[in-house]
């Protein structure tokens, strides 16, 4: 057979079977589907199951409160295992089969970036909660997030590591196979550069098959830097510290969300002591939209809810709240209902999209200590810091001191 | 100065690692002229028996005793090298008259099982987990700001132990003497009367209980023990395939100088050139070895008749 008349017979499959899809009734059925697409299993797998549970406790709230005009919210999971090519097909699975009104994810951006290709083709409205790169928004008009970017995360911990910490020179170790560990390195240097500081020797590369990092580290520990950068993912940050100690790093060592895990400090130990990453909030903080939250989270399951938690919940509870303004749940009606979201008061702190449907919002500071991360600061996008009117300030309950004030809580 | 001294330090460790590793290939390649694919997933359950059995002893909480290690090295090393038998036994001895592409394939299916069966919940699971501390996480003193971890140095002599003890057993005893006779020529070997399949067998189990050492090696000096089907087990089984390419695939002296000789590159290249480039140094080295001398640093060059 030739080539052109194999590729006639297959998009004339392809065809009957799209317009089969078209042509299907809508299902009347009373139950309103929505699909979410995270690593459930992996090395990053505790960014899924976080995720998953604050999506379920959403769902739950919804449901217990009468649904959507009395259907009941359902989500429908797929595990990626935190493949990207996984990630493509999970999101086509949740549209083209389970037939999704909505996707929920992913926490990796890599992985936004493919499902969100995906979600964007079939113009189904997509929610990444956690993932901070840029061009996952960039990818089209159907994709939002309710977290802040990358550019004013490496603007938080720029900033702090030059106000708070004093650091003048850091030196900086990224993961080259991840666009949110090579976009947030680049962010970094340029907003830690504008503010005066200064970074240590070229910033050091490595892969998820390294393991060994000696090469990088003794490159980093013969430099002397006032404290290290590494904008990686949770497993690889507690194997790259165990090493730097063993190198004979001390310098604090700094990072973004993707610390956010309660296994960084069950692998690394010692090692992550004393370290800071920047975190979309704080279990800690005294706010009651954030304690109220983490009551509900620790009843149903027993553990404390961390920053990734929060941010599936408040994007379960962003969608829903669209969905109920929204004239229909067509994806291009959805999607804007999406992006028209204002002061939506959210446990992550308040919500409003901006034009590129990136959520405009603070972001805290929290330092490893005791295995827990702990509350030190919250730091505000340029031109919003003094308003706190606008933006209910997040109190700290233990400014900068060593004990969580609330030792009841288990650790994180 | 004190980073080259130390770069070659942590270049040897790495490499001792890739050489105990290479090791496996070498020998079942020099035995049975085929690529064991399946040999990194020995390593990677070296690490995790290595997890597991320290768990179950309990010495995953509290100060485990100085013995520990080499009682839980051991142990992974003996379950390892079962597992070698079995599979040798029941995946590759039936296609042993087979066109070796047939063994090839089954290799990679022996691989892929490994991989997925250890994630199952109740096996391995799919998460990363963390290896007991079984040695002290320690630095040695420092020489001039040369740093030499304990680890780091068990790393080096475990390796250069269990790697005298192989030369023994190849060189110094009549199994060797069988191992060496049977990957000259197996049929006349068979005709000395030489068990060919016991040799073939005992040359699974050593080269798989070399990687489970090299396995428990890498847990106790990573500490998080990646999931079984993570990339990087796969890359570092690649990395000492390449190292027993580059000594001759076949020769047991050249997978060693391969091995030690790939860690050096990789972390040196890493330290000085740039570390975004540390495979591709393994692979440069591998593409020049098979340009400038085929057979690699110590093979023997063997005439193909077509």
């Amino acid at each position: 057979m030739s080539m052109r008349r194999f590729v006639a017979v297959l998009s004339f499959c392809s065809l009957s079977w799209m317009s089969a899809c078209n042509g299907e009734p809508e299902a009347v059925s009373d139950t309103i589907l929505v699909g979410e697409y995270g690593s459930l299993s992996g090395s990053e797998a505790t960014f899924g199951q976080s995720t998953h549970d604050g999506i379920l406790l959403a769902i739950d709230e919804i449901n217990a409160a009468g649904g959507l005009k009395g259907k009941k919210l359902e989500v429908k999971t797929y595990d990626d295992q935190g493949k990207t090519q996984e990630a493509g097909t999970a999101v086509t699975r949740l549209i083209t089969e389970d037939h999704v009104v909505a996707v929920l994810g992913e926490v990796a951006s890599s992985l936004s970036i493919a499902g969100g290709r995906v979600s964007q083709n079939y113009n189904v409205p997509m929610i990444s909660p956690s993932s901070t790169n840029a061009q996952v928004t960039e990818i089209g008009d159907m994709i939002s997030r309710v977290c802040f970017i990358d550019s004013f995360q490496g603007y938080v911990v720029g900033k702090f590591a030059y106000d708070h910490l004093k650091a003048r020179r850091v030196a900086v170790m990224f993961d080259q196979g991840q666009a949110y560990s090579t976009g947030l390195k680049d962010d970094f240097i340029r907003e830690y550069t504008a503010i005066g500081g200064e970074i240590a020797g070229e910033p050091q590369a490595y892969t998820a098959g390294d393991q060994d990092f000696s090469a990088q580290l003794n490159a980093i520990a013969a430099l002397q830097p006032d404290a290290v950068f590494l904008p990686g993912y949770y497993t690889d940050v507690a194997t790259i510290s165990i090493q730097a100690r063993r190198a004979g790093i001390t310098a604090p060592l700094l990072g973004g969300d993707g610390w956010d895990s309660s296994q960084l400090a069950q692998i690394a130990g010692e090692s992550i002591e004393g370290s800071y990453y920047s975190n979309h909030y704080s279990h800690q903080d005294t706010s009651p939209a954030v304690q109220d939250f983490v009551k509900k989270y620790q009843a149903k399951y027993n553990k404390t809810p961390d920053g990734l938690a929060a941010l599936g919940y408040d994007a379960t509870k962003i969608l829903f709240d669209a969905m109920e303004r929204s004239p229909s749940l067509d994806g291009k009606d959805l999607a804007a209902a999406i992006a028209a979201t204002k002061n939506f008061q959210g446990v992550t702190g308040l919500i409003s999209m901006d034009e590129n449907r990136n959520a405009i919002k603070p972001a805290v500071i929290v330092k490893m200590q005791g295995g827990i991360p702990t509350y030190v600061t919250t730091i505000y996008p340029k031109g919003t810091e003094p308003a706190p009117t606008e933006v209910p300030p997040v109190t700290p309950p233990t400014a900068d001191t060593a004990a969580p004030v609330e030792p009841a809580t288990a650790p994180h | 100065m004190t980073t080259l001294v130390q770069t070659l330090i942590d270049g040897v460790a790495l490499g001792s690692l890739y050489a105990l590793i290479a090791l496996g290939y070498t020998m079942v390649y020099g035995i049975l002229r085929f690529i064991n694919f399946a040999h990194s997933d020995i390593f990677m359950l070296g690490a995790w028996f290595s997890c597991t059995i320290a768990g179950l002893l309990g010495w995953a909480v509290g100060t485990p005793p100085t013995w520990a290690f080499i009682v839980v090295l051991l142990a992974a090393m003996a379950a390892c090298g079962l597992l070698g038998f079995i599979i040798e036994r029941l995946a590759y001895r039936p296609l042993r008259s087979a066109p070796r592409i047939n063994v090839l394939i089954t290799a990679i299916g022996v691989s892929l099982f490994l991989e997925n069966f250890g994630q199952l919940p109740k096996i391995f699971g799919n998460t990363p987990t963390k290896m007991p501390a079984l040695i002290p996480d320690i630095a040695l003193g420092s020489f001039a700001g040369v740093r030499l971890s304990l680890v780091n140095l068990i790393v080096i002599v475990v390796a250069v132990v269990l790697m005298g003890a192989l030369e023994w057993l190849i060189y110094g005893t009549k199994l060797g003497r069988a191992m060496r006779a049977v990957s000259y020529d197996t049929k006349t070997a068979a005709l000395m009367g030489i068990d060919v399949d016991r040799v073939i067998s005992i040359t699974f189990v050593v080269g798989s209980a070399l990687a489970a050492a090299a396995g428990f090696l890498q847990a106790a000096k990573i500490v998080a023990v990646q999931q079984p089907a993570h990339v990087s087990w796969v890359q570092l089984g690649l990395k000492a395939f390449v190292a027993a390419v580059i000594g001759g695939i076949g020769n047991v002296r050249g997978a060693m100088i391969g091995g030690v000789l790939l860690g050096l590159v990789e972390m040196l290249g890493g330290a000085y050139l740039s570390s975004e480039l540390r495979v591709v140094y393994v692979f440069t080295m591998l593409i020049l070895v098979l340009l400038l001398k085929p057979e690699g640093l110590l093979g023997k060059t063997t005439v193909e008749k077509v």
